[in-house]
């Protein structure tokens, strides 16, 4: 071998399945013993936004062929459960009494296949007393039309309750010279995963309920499952199979996978559960939905000293992870990369008649970095400064201590500056100007536009560390057991890179498991970035421990001091310092043992915060208000990096989820609260072809919260490109009087724009 | 997702394919390369009866030059249609506009007689040919006849095809000599057009088909009108939308529309292809 393996460019080794044979999805658990004979979920969901519900006539469809039960709420006489985050806001699983937004689930058929249960559910019939639908997030605050009667109003979540300070208005600004105000939307958008919800539950003959998920976190559904079903939750086995991605919206357990077990055990078979999209796009939690309205004033030389941010989150029809996300995600990172000296930061949850709002890739962050990145360009405008040099003036400079923001976040290292220059000098900013201005100078039809954006968010936020066990078996091959619950983002190979690393094992002799609450029953799962960083670590530091562990097991064979013991990794082979020759590989060892393993929860001592800048150029038609993205260079600062190819994927992958936040995609209701972007022909999922080669700066400043120096990559590259997109839009038509665009900047929103500023 | 359940039946011939749409009157549907039909049924927004698949007709996929004009098969894919060389010598705006259509895989599926014949107003084909002047033949119970592109349109989805005839070949003429244009306005590129245009050019002669803006695909022979009379293509362009009745949906207005028409339709005009 010689030399590490960490920091190269090892190919992922999950790869040659999911390219060839493809993976196994839950769907595809078609030789599982326990599911056979195995019927059919299919949920009747609501066709209304806001209702009370006078009556369920199920009868016709207990009438349709292949259909073995009908379920309401009733049926299982469900109880009202209150939300985790505000326990006066209570609903059923099943909607029994009023439904809440279009998608809702109301009953669930059993039939022998799935096209049965569609079939049937058309023919459930739900009678409605239709009620006002609360769509807009701030008419939520003003209306006297509540959608839990249960709670005062629709504010669920607001941070003066948490007992922080209110915002003080205009006052706040007095001293400040130069102000400028905006009012920007964050808009909804759909998690999208490849694959869609689904699970499978089987009774098996001991009485014990197994579980199949495609979740990110099999672990946080092991209790919820157990309690609904009255059971100890060692009666309770959850599994993962490969999963299809989640972006976040699959970190929670939905009513849909809670009510399998029940209803399993009412009809006496094993069932299978896959939504469809179409009921993905409805009942699968979505992202984002923030209105912000932000101030900034300071200085006409540039610095800024005063930053107030009022964040209204829409929560959706229950009060789900998206509530706290502005709170606790946003409202800690609202100074961004700037020493700003004076904050204020106010959030307020509000639910509303649409698809309850989750974690999307970023969670919070991206919508704290739009804010202040906006309102940057909002500055920079005002005093008639280029948008990079304001940035700079107001970077918080270097720091390789903790620095603690005017808002109270501390941060662990930081630096903004060459983060930016790097970004800058690649994206040959200064070029692109010159460019610009000549197009502008010949009023040319399509425009240039140069967005940047400079941004550090927080991640592993979620958990305090993580288990790992790493084993090695009589034949020398090693096992690693994680808590961390990959879906996309590589850690098969990652962590046999760890592993390996210490223990000289090649990769390919190294197999993982995880989401398997038999195996793996600790764990907090794959959310918020804080995989490598707690579950990588965790790996790195075990398989050192099981090295020391080895040594002494080695020490006996050779009867020699444990002291004197060296790993040679490149042999795989443990001897005495200076003896070579003489040496027992770890099958030797493991034989010796019966097997030999090292298991442990390693702590990490709090989150951390990557950085970095973006640069996007667009040229934007000014005839016709359509824009291309045209180049991109991103610079994500995520410490260490264990293997660059891993950490590009996850940027491309990023980038272009944030563009197509920027220009593309938006869930949209009509004021009756019907979803019209149901499907990806309406939904402007992104694809390739709408997209750039995105340019990767690599820099690297370890986070000394951990062993191994890493911080988060998997929603940084969405954090930082999504404002610099945005802004690039903004930018290509601001010499004809336009100042903000909301997101998405579809191609009418920017002709419009372009039209109004005349 | 899931189409609500119907009969499946496979014609062996144009003959037979007739006879069992006849047989099954309003209940049933033909099925070519399904890629209008099929997203529809999965949305349960149609719900046939009956399908009577015709897509192993292979002797109705066919690009054959007919001295003034090209014949194409209504069975010819539009991977076919985009990489024939006949088209892309005397017909090259049509070649053009089918490569436009949908994503690869689509291409790969999808026929232009199932284009035409399902009469989208916001697909590419009906109105790149409507420009074209192309003539459609229909074989029915009682043989066939010709339906010029400019009397096929109806109304929304709806053609003068009778129930029980088919779409078996486009006829459309040469454009030796002319220039042409395509401007497909999309938000990403597998999109519908949010509005298309497609319009050749021969001196003061040329022919305009709008995509998306009306109940029907729309041919603009005030353009056309404007132009014989030596207008400018500056002049003649913000005629684009005489003839159109523009709907607004999520991603314009009818106003968005009919400012986008006559800036696509100078540009298309405007294009030096040929």
């Amino acid at each position: 071998m010689g030399g590490s393996i960490l920091g190269n460019r090892v190919l992922r080794k999950e790869d040659p399945k999911f390219l060839t044979v493809g993976g196994t999805y839950v769907d595809d658990l078609l030789d599982e013993p326990l599911l056979d004979g195995a019927l059919h979920v299919t949920y009747v969901r609501s066709t209304v936004a806001h209702g009370v519900i006078n009556s369920i006539d199920t009868s016709d469809a207990l009438a349709m062929p292949g259909v073995r039960a009908v379920f309401t709420g009733a049926d299982f006489g469900l109880e009202p459960v209150p939300s985790n985050f505000n326990p006066m806001v209570t609903r059923t699983l099943l909607a029994m009494d009023k439904v809440r937004y279009v998608g809702e689930p109301i009953a669930a058929i059993v039939s022998e296949t799935r096209e049965q249960g569609e079939d049937a559910a058309e023919t459930v019939i739900v009678d409605y007393d239709i009620l006002e639908a609360v769509v807009d997030m701030e008419a939520a605050m003003a209306t006297s039309t509540l959608i839990y009667d249960s709670a005062p109003n629709n504010v669920v979540f607001d941070t003066l309750v948490l007992g922080m300070p209110d915002n003080t208005g205009e006052a706040f600004l007095a001293g400040c010279e130069v102000v400028a105000r905006g009012k920007f939307l964050n808009q909804r958008v759909a998690p999208c995963p490849l694959e869609v919800r689904g699970a499978a539950v089987a009774w098996a003959a001991d009485g014990r309920l197994h579980q199949w998920l495609s979740t990110q976190h099999a672990q946080g559904a092991h209790g919820p499952i157990a309690a609904m079903n009255g059971v100890d939750q060692a009666q309770v086995r959850v599994r993962t199979p490969d999963v299809g991605g989640g972006f976040g919206a699959k970190i929670g357990i939905y009513p849909e996978e809670l009510l399998l077990g029940p209803i399993s055990k009412r009809v006496g078979t094993p069932l299978r559960w896959r939504e469809t999209r179409s009921e993905s796009m409805m009942a699968l939690g979505h992202g984002r939905a923030q209105v912000q309205h932000v101030a900034i004033g300071g200085k006409r030389d540039g610095t800024v000293t005063h930053y107030q941010l009022w964040a209204i989150q829409d929560s959706g029809a229950w009060v789900d992870m998206g509530a706290i996300l502005a709170p606790f995600m946003t409202r800690p990172m609202a100074s961004g990369v700037y020493a700003i000296p004076n904050i204020e930061c106010r959030t307020t949850s509000v639910v509303t008649n649409t698809t309850p709002i989750v974690a999307y890739r970023g969670a919070g962050r991206p919508e704290a970095t739009a804010a202040i990145e906006r309102a940057m360009d909002l500055f920079a405008r005002e005093i008639g400064m280029d948008p990079a040099e304001v940035r700079r003036k107001n970077l918080i400079p270097k720091f390789m201590e903790p620095h603690t923001t005017a808002v109270g976040q501390t941060y662990d290292v930081g630096d903004y500056e060459t983060a930016l220059d790097k970004t800058l000098t690649t994206a040959d900013y200064a070029g692109w100007r010159a460019k610009q201005a000549e197009r502008r100078a010949r009023g040319d039809a399509r425009q240039l536009g140069i967005g940047v954006s400079v941004y550090v968010e927080i991640t592993g936020g979620v958990g305090s560390g993580e288990e790992a066990e790493v084993e090695v078996l009589p034949n020398g091959k090693a096992v690693v057991y994680t808590g961390t619950s990959p879906h996309g983002q590589g850690h098969v190979t990652a962590w046999a890179m760890l592993a390996s690393e210490q223990t000289g094992i090649p990769i390919a002799d190294i197999d993982l498991v995880w989401g398997d609450t038999d195996l793996t029953p600790v764990g907090s799962g794959t959310m918020g970035s804080r995989s490598l960083q707690q579950g990588g670590n965790a790996v790195f530091v075990v398989a050192g421990q099981l090295v020391e562990k080895a040594k002494s097991v080695a020490a006996r064979l050779l009867e020699a001091n444990e002291n004197d013991i060296v790993l040679d990794k490149d042999a795989g082979a443990f001897h005495v310092a200076g003896t070579p020759a003489l040496s027992k590989t770890w099958a030797d060892i493991a034989s010796a043992e019966g097997g030999i393993s090292a298991k442990d929860n390693i702590a990490v001592p709090g989150p951390t915060f990557p950085f970095g800048a973006h640069v996007a150029v667009v040229e934007v038609d000014t005839e016709t208000g359509k824009v291309r993205h045209i180049a991109h260079v991103a610079c994500d600062d995520a410490g260490t990096v264990l293997n660059p190819m891993l950490l590009e994927g996850q940027i491309h992958g990023g980038v272009a989820q944030g563009a197509a936040q920027a220009l593309l995609e938006e869930v949209r209701y009509d004021s009756d609260g019907n979803p019209i972007t149901s499907n990806l022909a309406d939904y402007a999922f992104i694809s390739a072809a709408e997209l750039p080669s995105v340019t990767v700066v690599h820099m690297e400043t370890p986070t000394p919260r951990n062993s191994i120096g890493a911080k988060g990559i998997g929603e940084s590259g969405t954090i930082g490109s999504t404002p610099a997109l945005q802004s690039a839009v903004v930018d290509a038509v601001s010499h004809l009087g336009v100042s903000h665009i909301d997101m998405p900047t579809t191609p009418e929103k920017v002709w419009a724009a372009i039209q109004s500023a005349r | 997702m899931i189409p609500a359940a119907f009969d499946y039946k496979r014609a062996g011939s144009a003959a037979e394919a007739i006879s069992l749409v006849s047989e099954y009157g309003e209940d049933a549907k033909f099925l070519a390369g399904g890629h209008s039909l099929l997203p529809l049924m999965k949305l349960r927004l149609a719900q046939p009866a009956v399908l009577v698949d015709i897509a192993r007709l292979t002797d109705l996929s066919y690009i054959r030059d007919e001295g003034n004009h090209v014949a194409i098969g209504a069975l010819t894919r539009h991977h076919d249609v985009e990489n024939s060389s006949v088209l892309r010598q005397h017909v090259p705006l049509l070649a053009h506009a089918a490569s436009h259509v949908g994503s690869p895989q689509v291409r790969h599926r999808g026929t232009i007689g199932g284009s035409i014949a399902h009469a989208d107003p916001a697909s590419d084909l009906p109105a790149t040919t409507l420009a074209l002047g192309a003539t459609y033949v229909a074989q029915g119970p009682n043989g066939t006849r010709e339906i010029a592109a400019s009397d096929f349109y109806t109304g929304f989805l709806e053609s003068a095809l009778a129930p029980d005839e088919m779409l078996t070949e486009i006829r459309v003429p040469k454009t030796t000599g002319a220039t042409w244009g395509f401007q497909k306005f999309n938000r990403r590129a597998q999109d519908w057009a949010i509005v298309g245009v497609a319009a050749w050019r021969r001196g003061n002669e040329c022919g305009v088909g709008l995509v998306n803006m009306g109940s029907t695909p729309v041919l603009a022979t005030s353009v056309a009108s404007a132009i014989a009379g030596g207008a400018s293509v500056a002049d003649a362009a913000r005629l684009a939308s005489e003839e159109a009745e523009p709907q607004a949906d999520m991603n314009a207005t009818a106003e968005y529309r009919r400012h986008l028409a006559s800036v696509l339709v100078r540009r298309a005009l405007e294009s030096q292809s040929a």
